[in-house]
């Protein structure tokens, strides 16, 4: 066997855990509220600099820098809520659209304007660690463990709770949800920190490997989509699935011709697939 | 324990309810008959805090609950059983039941009431892990009730339990009805079937377009002339 393909494939298991985790927390989001959050890969982007200014400028401890990024997207994501879902969840989707793509352009500038467009990187170079010839990064394998471990910690979390059950049961019937005595407006609240908490931890994960400037959210912004869409967007299983599945195809593309080519080939499954399956690949 | 005095109420400008007074006593089984479209079910919501009264009072021993959201209403101890039951298809038997004990309250007594929803309707145990679509339409309004119950409530209130399922079927339905009834329940029950309802209920209003036009025991109402003329058909 090829260790270079060996290698890719390895590295492409690992950027899907932390894809898998960003789709988790978008496709939460739409299927309890119904909203599709354009801007979410741009909170991943609050969560990055909050993570290089606490730890690469202000000298907190990397732990703790974690802890607060994840903490604070996922009041940012409260607020996105309030201040924009909130007052338009009765109007049409479009609306709902336009105005959450209008924040992605609003953090896209504001982070410009506080800091500039340079690459900053929180210079963290975790060892590499070597098996048979084959090198895997460790902050990838890091962050697959931690992606995993945070898609897992959801699942209980949804599984055994009463919060976790009605946030299952209110897309199914969002009229009689109040008959179980659950408030609806807190359950969005709720989702909508647990989907930011979620950016915030992918942003730890990614701040590790990658460089963060204001656009750093558009390079895997429609990556994040297309998966989402792929798995049929709400689907969280089938989300987790289609990260996987594109991972590989840009890994494995990405060694055989280059990556540019691997994300051309991860585009056109994805447009011939929604010609077959338009409802996802794990939708009824 | 329930008191409406004077209750007016709709959906915008439509109305569906001109001054409905009714009174349900603690123990009591009391049932709203009256034909389609006659605002049976905009009654169960205002009771139960989904639809607001343009006018009138709820109260709920003593207590004004007009205004208060449906949430909280069912901390209070009223339980609604919707129309068509309305269970979450997706979800597990056991998680529709779990999601019936969520006000902190009932989570507290969570597996004893649902040892006790099993005890009394042991085919829910069966089916348990199986989403609750599955389940045949007599099954479904066992989880609709049980789910209701694992709320702790001290009113029930049911909303045209009988409605779209087979005659054999409906028959089940009433003899899980009579069961709620002889575990002490205090029950309010809106129904179009008249002639079985009257058999389980100790007393009863006839609603006709959005207004009470007869009240009375439920021997009173099965004699009385008008209602076998209209509704029973003898």
């Amino acid at each position: 066997m090829d260790l270079f393909l060996l290698e890719a494939a390895i590295n492409g298991l690992l950027l899907a855990g932390v894809l898998a985790l960003l789709t988790l927390g978008l496709n939460l989001i739409f299927g309890v509220i119904d909203v599709v959050w354009i801007a979410y890969a741009d909170l991943v982007m609050c969560g990055m600099y909050a993570v290089y200014w606490l730890f690469a400028v202000f000298g907190w401890p990397l732990p703790l820098a974690f802890v607060a990024s994840v903490v604070g997207v996922a009041v940012l994501g409260v607020f996105v809520h309030l201040l924009i879902i909130a007052p338009i969840l009765g109007s049409a989707p479009i609306n709902q659209l336009l105005a959450t793509g209008g924040l992605l352009y609003f953090l896209q500038s504001f982070a410009t304007l506080i800091f500039t467009t340079d690459f900053r990187n929180i210079g963290v170079r975790l060892p590499v660690l070597e098996i048979g010839g084959v090198y895997i990064s460790y902050s990838r394998l890091l962050a697959f463990g931690v992606a995993l471990a945070g898609a897992t910690a959801l699942y209980f979390f949804l599984r055994r709770t009463y919060v976790g059950t009605a946030i299952r049961a209110i897309a199914q019937d969002r009229e009689i949800i109040g008959l179980m005595g659950v408030d609806q407006r807190r359950i969005y609240l709720v989702t909508s920190a647990i989907g930011g908490a979620l950016a915030g931890l992918g942003a730890c994960l990614l701040a590790l490997q990658y460089d963060v400037h204001p656009f750093v959210g558009n390079t895997f912004g429609p990556l994040i989509f297309m998966i989402c869409v792929l798995g049929g967007l709400g689907n969280m299983i089938g989300g987790f699935i289609a990260a996987f599945i594109i991972s590989q195809i840009i890994a494995i593309g990405g060694y055989y011709f280059s990556t540019e080519l691997a994300y051309v080939l991860a585009f056109i499954l994805f447009i011939l697939l929604m010609f077959i399956r338009p409802q996802g690949i794990v939708g009824r | 324990m329930l008191s409406l005095v004077d209750v007016s109420a709709g959906y915008g400008s439509f109305r569906a309810l001109f001054g409905v007074s009714l009174e349900v006593a603690t123990g009591e089984t009391v049932g709203v008959i009256g034909p389609n479209g006659a605002g049976k079910t905009t009654l169960m919501r205002v009771i139960s805090g989904l639809v607001a009264a343009f006018a009138g009072a709820v109260r709920l021993d003593g207590r004004s609950i007009v205004g208060v959201p449906a949430h909280r209403i069912v901390a209070r101890g009223i339980a609604h059983v919707p129309e068509n039951r309305r269970l979450f298809p997706k979800l597990s038997v056991e998680d529709n039941l779990r999601i019936g004990a969520y006000i902190p309250a009932a989570r507290r007594h969570f597996a004893g009431q649902l040892a006790w929803v099993y005890q009394l309707f042991p085919q829910l145990q069966e089916r348990r892990t199986q989403p609750a679509g599955t389940l045949s339409g007599g099954e479904q309004q066992m989880c609709a009730i049980g789910r209701a119950l694992m709320s702790r409530p001290r009113l029930l209130l049911m909303d045209e339990p009988s409605a779209g399922l087979a005659p054999l079927v409906v028959q089940e339905v009433f003899d899980l009805i009579r069961r709620i009834r002889a575990e002490g329940f205090t029950v309010l029950i809106v129904e179009q079937n008249i002639q079985q309802v009257l058999e389980v209920v100790d007393r009863a209003y006839l609603l006709e377009v959005g207004a009470i036009r007869l009240s009375g025991t439920s021997t009173e109402l099965k004699n009385n002339e008008f209602i076998r003329k209209a509704y029973i058909g003898l």
